[in-house]
């Protein structure tokens, strides 16, 4: 019975990954790619990794698992927020669709927490 | 050997033959991405993709020794990301917008 568990576990894991990446190449923007990258990605390891607690059941290698699905649940919202951060700063082409952009306005919020060296060059005036 | 470890092991394989096929799409998108942000964040879903490779691949061959690689490869792969998306945000500031469009 535990071993039907485990295959459908990693079966679910194995999917969710696959749809991640279709979603990394499919997905129109930088911003909305990383939707698709960070969050699936995750569930998907982490699903793997609960099959494989499932798999061996000792104490061992279930708080190893345990812990690296914590980990990747720990880093994924900061590698996300990073890589978010860096991609909005640079100025990424966004989606022909997208209508809600509440810094297109503002020319300096990204250096201002930095050391202030490169100077704002946005042409858009601040109103 | 009865009909739930045969299941289990298809289970497996054909896990292991999705996640091969996810990092080749990743892959994809590695080399034809605009921007170095999309190439930062197809290499970060390549790194998460590999651990979850691995864990299926400790499950495929019963080895437990493949789970701290993983875990291990987790945290130096945190760590790439980490300094890629630094390098990248300090290249943005330093050029202006730091946009590599051709026509830019």
């Amino acid at each position: 019975m535990i071993e039907i568990i485990t295959a459908l576990l990693i079966l679910a894991g194995g999917i969710f990954a696959f749809v991640a990446s279709v979603g990394m190449l499919r997905l129109p923007d930088t911003i909305i790619r990383m939707h698709a990258a960070t969050k699936a990605g995750a569930l998907g390891s982490g699903l793997i990794f609960i099959a494989l607690a499932c798999y061996y059941l000792e104490l061992s290698t279930t708080l190893r698992a345990l812990a690296a699905v914590f980990f990747l649940l720990l880093t994924a919202p900061v590698a996300a927020h990073l890589i978010g951060r860096a991609a909005y700063c640079s100025r990424v082409n966004l989606w022909h669709k997208t209508w809600i952009d509440e810094f297109a306005n503002v020319c300096d919020w990204c250096e201002a927490s930095g050391d202030g060296e490169g100077a704002s060059e946005c042409e858009i005036e601040e109103k | 050997m009865g009909m739930e470890s045969m299941f289990l092991k298809g289970a497996t394989e054909m896990a292991l033959i999705l996640l091969t096929l996810a990092i080749l799409l990743a892959l994809i998108r590695l080399v034809i991405g605009p921007d170095p942000a999309d190439r930062i964040v197809a290499l970060d879903l390549i790194s998460v993709l590999i651990v979850a490779y691995l864990g299926a691949f400790s499950v495929y061959t019963g080895e437990k020794a493949f789970l701290d690689v993983a875990i291990a490869y987790a945290l130096i792969a945190f760590l790439g990301t980490v300094a890629l998306a630094r390098f990248r945000e300090r290249l943005a500031k330093r050029t202006g917008s730091g946009n590599s469009e051709e026509e830019g």
